[in-house]
């Protein structure tokens, strides 16, 4: 059965206390959403939450095992240090969607603001159309997925993410380089963009993408991870 | 930290309630902005008559002997009505001059705005008593702007309250901090702008006056407004016949746009929009950084 909390009579407090104290399989309904922020936030159970409109700052913040859908738009901080689960809005996301998210998944069915993935450390973030400026700005891990396009500055500090791209890419920042789009990057693309959909990416073709990401050459690789550098030579990661 | 709202209301369905919808917008943006509040207000006025709308925060001032040597300078009639601490000055006269003549005359007090449009009000304090104390609510008209401040680097006072007005019917609410307002302020004086604080705001709003009074569109004023602002900054403007939106290339002052068939709203947080009638059938996007959006009555 499915709880529903009706944010213009119950405190968004209150509905994340019963979020926090769910169990495994739970299902629960958000109405009235009007922009509050911190909605479901912390979630720490493999739960269903559906949110009928759009919430304001930090919704499904610190999320983990849990499936969270919004059926609307997201502002700042959407998925925030994200660790595990299932994070998608149907709508826009404003700045720094899934920032610092270590695991999990994150789908934007519209466009994302500026700096997307800022941090990233491991989750994968697929966006249906188009990125801000600093997207994925110093990720570390996991993959960033935009079916449309890239404002200024894509990747700027990049580490070992990877991103993907299908339109077109304002600018590269510092250290990001374009790419070779190699059998195991489709497949990986490809999983993603299934997984993605049918709030974004549905039918994007993962012929049509470009791959990006380090160069390796802003960040000391030569010293302390000489090994990684040879196998990145001889085609073994990367 | 600091919250903005803007409504325009392109067709007539919501004009008469434009005053109560941006109360519902302004309430909302209480927590960004506790210390003070303000707004601004865009009617239809009577052609050619000018409004000039000044405060004289904790003085008291015999207003008819002001009025009556204000008409000997414009050569025109004046009438003077009292809103609290505000008064609202009316003329045929040159509006220009007028605010010219009240700063250097009438001492403690602050010319807030002037236009045939528009009116303008701030106050220290909670932003719903701010609201009630000058009647939003009641207002009507094309458009509004309304400002929620949590000051951090000047006093809370009125007069660093925001909105910011120097021209004509042309007024700015401002959440970010300028680096060059100081030389730009001193270029603008000796290009004929005055200002009345040591606000950064205050400075943006002068030189969109100036480069108005020049002769630029409000679009060319903006474009002007990337290249000789240095800072952060989220915009709403407001003008005779429209309203804009203009952030810094940076974009770290939040900002969403909502747009109906019916109105353009802007605010820091999408909460402030999510009240206002149609709102969840909006077309809602986050504007993008140094990128000049318009909006025109004319159109």
């Amino acid at each position: 059965m499915t709880r529903v909390f009706d944010l213009a009579q119950v405190s968004r407090r209150d509905l994340n206390q019963a979020l926090h104290d769910a169990s495994d399989g739970q299902s629960f309904e958000v109405v009235n959403p009007r922009g509050t922020h911190a909605v479901a936030c912390g979630i720490t159970a493999a739960i269903d939450v559906v949110v009928r409109g759009s919430v304001g700052y930090y919704c499904a913040g610190m999320h983990q095992w849990g499936r969270v859908l919004v059926e609307g738009n997201a502002s700042t901080g959407l998925a925030e240090n994200i660790m595990s689960g299932t994070v998608r809005i149907t709508g826009n996301a404003t700045m720094s969607a899934g920032a610092t998210g270590c695991g999990g998944l994150v789908v934007v069915g519209g466009n994302a603001g500026a700096r997307c993935g800022i941090s990233m450390k491991g989750v994968d973030i697929v966006v249906g159309g188009n990125v801000g400026h600093m997207s994925a700005f110093m990720a570390q891990a996991g993959h960033l997925v935009v079916c449309g396009d890239a404002a200024a500055d894509l990747g700027d500090s990049i580490y070992e993410a990877q991103i993907f791209v299908r339109g077109d890419v304002e600018s590269l920042g510092a250290d990001c380089v374009e790419k070779e789009m190699r059998p195991e990057h489709i497949e990986t693309l490809s999983r993603l963009l299934a997984a993605a959909a049918p709030v974004a990416a549905e039918g994007a073709d993962p012929a049509q993408f470009r791959r990006y990401g380090s160069a390796r050459r802003l960040y000391n690789f030569t010293i302390d991870d000489v090994d990684a550098l040879e196998a990145e030579r001889t085609g073994a990661v990367g | 930290m600091c919250g903005i709202v803007g409504l325009f209301c392109k067709t007539e369905t919501h004009r008469h309630e434009l005053g109560r919808l941006t109360a519902v917008m302004l309430r909302e943006m209480r927590d960004r902005g506790p210390d003070s509040a303000g707004f601004a207000s865009y009617d239809a006025g009577i052609p050619d008559r000018t409004r000039i709308t000044v405060l004289a925060e904790g003085i008291e001032v015999d207003w008819g002997p002001v009025a009556a040597a204000l008409e000997g300078v414009l050569g025109a009639e004046v009438t003077v009505r009292a809103v609290h601490d505000h008064v609202v000055f009316s003329t045929d006269g040159d509006g220009r001059s007028a605010r010219q003549w009240i700063i250097d005359n009438v001492a403690g007090t602050t010319v807030l705005s002037y236009g045939s449009q528009i009116e303008l009000y701030k106050a220290v304090g909670d932003p719903d008593l701010v609201a009630e104390r000058y009647d939003l609510a009641s207002r009507t008209g094309t458009h509004a702007l309304a400002h929620t401040r949590m000051a951090t680097e000047s006093a809370v006072t009125t007069n660093g309250s925001h909105p910011f007005a120097t021209g004509a019917d042309t007024c700015l609410v401002h959440n970010g901090s300028l680096s060059n307002h100081n030389r730009l302020r001193r270029f603008l004086e000796g290009h004929g702008e005055s200002f009345q604080t040591e606000n950064d705001s205050e400075v943006a709003a002068g030189y969109l006056s100036w480069r108005i009074r020049s002769g630029d569109t409000i679009s060319q004023a903006l474009k002007g407004a990337l290249s000789d602002l240095d800072g952060f900054y989220t915009f709403a403007i407001g003008v005779a016949d429209g309203f804009a939106i203009l952030r810094d290339p940076i974009a770290c002052k939040p900002a969403v746009v909502a747009e109906t068939d019916d109105w353009v709203a802007m605010s820091s947080e999408y909460r402030a929009i999510a009240r206002l009638p149609g709102a969840a059938d909006a077309e809602v996007w986050e504007p993008e950084p140094a990128r000049i959006y318009t909006w025109s009555l004319a159109a």
